[in-house]
């Protein structure tokens, strides 16, 4: 499709595309090496002062330097935690919620008022809220990440339950399943690939919005607290170290987190949507 | 999914049941806060009563301090979802377009993208001080992912038949751009715009309460929460709720309703 598209480019792509592993490597890495070479280009001809536009070679040897020292690990460690409790408990009262909603009227009509109102309203606005009604620390911050990935979450699963064909129920109940063969073997599935988008998108949410809450929350350790803490001390290098760690964390829960669940479970029943 | 997951919410039944229940479930939310807010054993510092936020609320909008916070946070998102609008909506074409662009601006997108627009407000405020740069620059960032991987994505998905059809009728490449490519993939291009905006507005909060400046609904939250002034904090949400919300709902749903709906074309939009 893309390549009748471009019909220009038609062979160019197609020579690219046999020139094989080597040359994969090489054209994802070139945009970086060409955002690498500017980078070090200016911050070595000194536009701006080292301590606020650090070459990456002092980047690369502070994150050595704080990875060998167990700091970096120890606050990536702590965020992961708090990601963990927070999208957990998401997670569990979420998909509760909304399956719920989708099998039964009057938690609709009870929960779905809630739902509409607290949805809009963006996450963080109510850190500082949490932050007074909880104290500062860890129970706001994973109060809150759980808050906010648990409206996806529970919009997901209802819709998925709600969008199970009737055709199917029927014939489960034709075929004489009971209520629970019915949940099990037609409703979780069939609900599944609007409950893992739903994940998706909580998870989404909680790693958006945990790095903000640690800011505000003064927790101890977190790497959103060593990047706004670092700013204190015009310590750019160890903020561009958090940040990249970040990046990491945040590709690593895509691919090995969400990837592999979508393999496991929708693309194996043939489901993919 | 597409056209599934709007139909619960289309088919809503209104019906006087289901609206009776929603009204009891929400007087009951009401009178469970209003209960102990009222009742002293929580300080009422931190447990406004309902009609306390009511008159904060009214209060702020009549002297409109509320209105230039408004202002002030409106401004923000609209220079830096224009901005990154402007830049992601011809990028993301030419992503779709050209390999060679596509080549060079994935990776990038792919490493910065898991990257939360908010890690970046610490760095943003040691390189452009505190203020509006900050603010607009964060809901750039934000914006910027969303709609260029949704119009990529939509250039993408330009029917091959309709290509080949349209050229076969002699369109010639302007044509073939204007009246195929772009309508064609304008469902996902609104998606895109509705999801950047919506990142916009969670990410000029999260920028307004770390760099905040004078301005702003976030600020304002922030700024009451030093004061313990949490009928001010209510106020301001309730405030950011409903801009949130029309726009979500007015704005976009009316640009759905105008282009890919009319169009035919719902079915691809919201994917």
């Amino acid at each position: 499709m893309h390549d009748v598209i471009e019909n220009g480019n038609l062979g160019l792509g197609a020579a690219a595309a046999d020139r094989g592993a080597l040359w994969r490597v090489w054209r994802n890495a070139f945009p970086f090496v060409v955002v690498g070479a500017i980078w070090e280009a200016i911050a070595h001809l000194g536009l701006f002062p080292a301590q606020l536009f650090p070459p990456l070679e002092t980047i690369a040897a502070v994150f050595v330097r704080l990875t060998a020292s167990g700091v970096l690990p120890h606050h990536a460690f702590d965020t992961l935690i708090r990601l963990t409790a927070g999208f957990a408990l998401a997670a569990v009262f979420g998909i509760a919620a909304g399956v719920l909603m989708g099998r039964s009227r009057r938690a609709e009509d009870i929960l779905l008022p809630l739902v509409s109102i607290g949805a809009p309203i963006p996450g963080l606005a109510y850190a500082p809220l949490f932050l007074l009604w909880f104290g500062p620390g860890n129970v706001p911050a994973v109060a809150l990440v759980a808050f906010v990935s648990a409206f996806p979450i529970i919009y997901n699963s209802w819709t998925g339950v709600k969008a199970v064909k009737e055709i199917w129920l029927r014939s489960a109940q034709a075929m004489s399943a009971d209520d629970r063969r019915l949940f099990r073997h037609v409703i979780v599935p069939g609900a599944l690939p609007y409950i893992v988008t739903g994940l998706r998108l909580g998870l989404a949410q909680a790693w958006r919005i945990l790095v903000a809450v640690e800011m505000l929350a003064a927790v101890p350790w977190g790497l959103g607290w060593l990047i706004f803490g670092a700013q204190e001390f015009l310590n750019t290098d160890v903020m561009l170290a958090g940040i990249a760690v970040i990046a990491l964390i945040g590709l690593g829960l895509e691919k090995f987190v969400f990837q592999p669940l979508e393999n496991f479970t929708i693309v194996r029943w043939g489901m993919m949507t | 999914m597409g056209h599934d997951d709007m139909t619960p919410m289309r088919a809503l039944p209104w019906r006087s049941e289901s609206l009776r229940r929603g009204a009891l479930t929400l007087i009951v939310a009401a009178a469970l806060y209003e209960a102990p807010a009222r009742s002293g054993y929580l300080p009422p510092a931190l447990t406004p009563t309902l009609g306390d936020i009511a008159h904060t609320l009214f209060a702020s909008l009549a002297d409109g301090t509320m209105l230039l916070h408004a202002a002030a946070t409106l401004y923000r998102v609209v220079v830096g979802f224009g901005c990154a609008v402007a830049v992601g909506l011809p990028l993301g074409v030419m992503m779709g377009r050209f390999r060679a662009v596509e080549n060079f601006v994935l990776p990038l997108t792919s490493a910065l993208m898991p990257i939360p627009s908010l890690a970046w407000v610490p760095v943003f405020i040691l390189w452009f001080g505190l203020g509006n740069t900050v603010s607009v620059l964060i809901v750039f960032y934000a914006a910027l992912f969303p709609m260029l991987l949704n119009t990529w994505t939509g250039v993408r998905a330009v029917n091959p038949i309709w290509l080949r059809a349209a050229g076969a009728m002699g369109a010639n490449e302007h044509a073939l751009f204007w009246k195929v490519i772009i309508p064609g993939a304008s469902p996902f291009i609104i998606a895109g715009l509705r999801q950047s905006f919506l990142r916009s507005w969670i990410a000029v909060i999260g920028a307004e309460m770390l760099a905040g400046s004078d301005w702003g609904l976030g600020w304002v939250i922030f700024d009451a929460k030093e004061f313990l002034d949490t009928d001010m904090m209510l106020a301001s949400l309730i405030v950011i709720g409903c801009i949130g919300f029309v726009t979500e709902r007015l704005v976009f749903g009316s640009i759905e309703r105008a282009t890919i709906y009319r169009w035919g074309m719902a079915r691809s939009a919201r994917g």
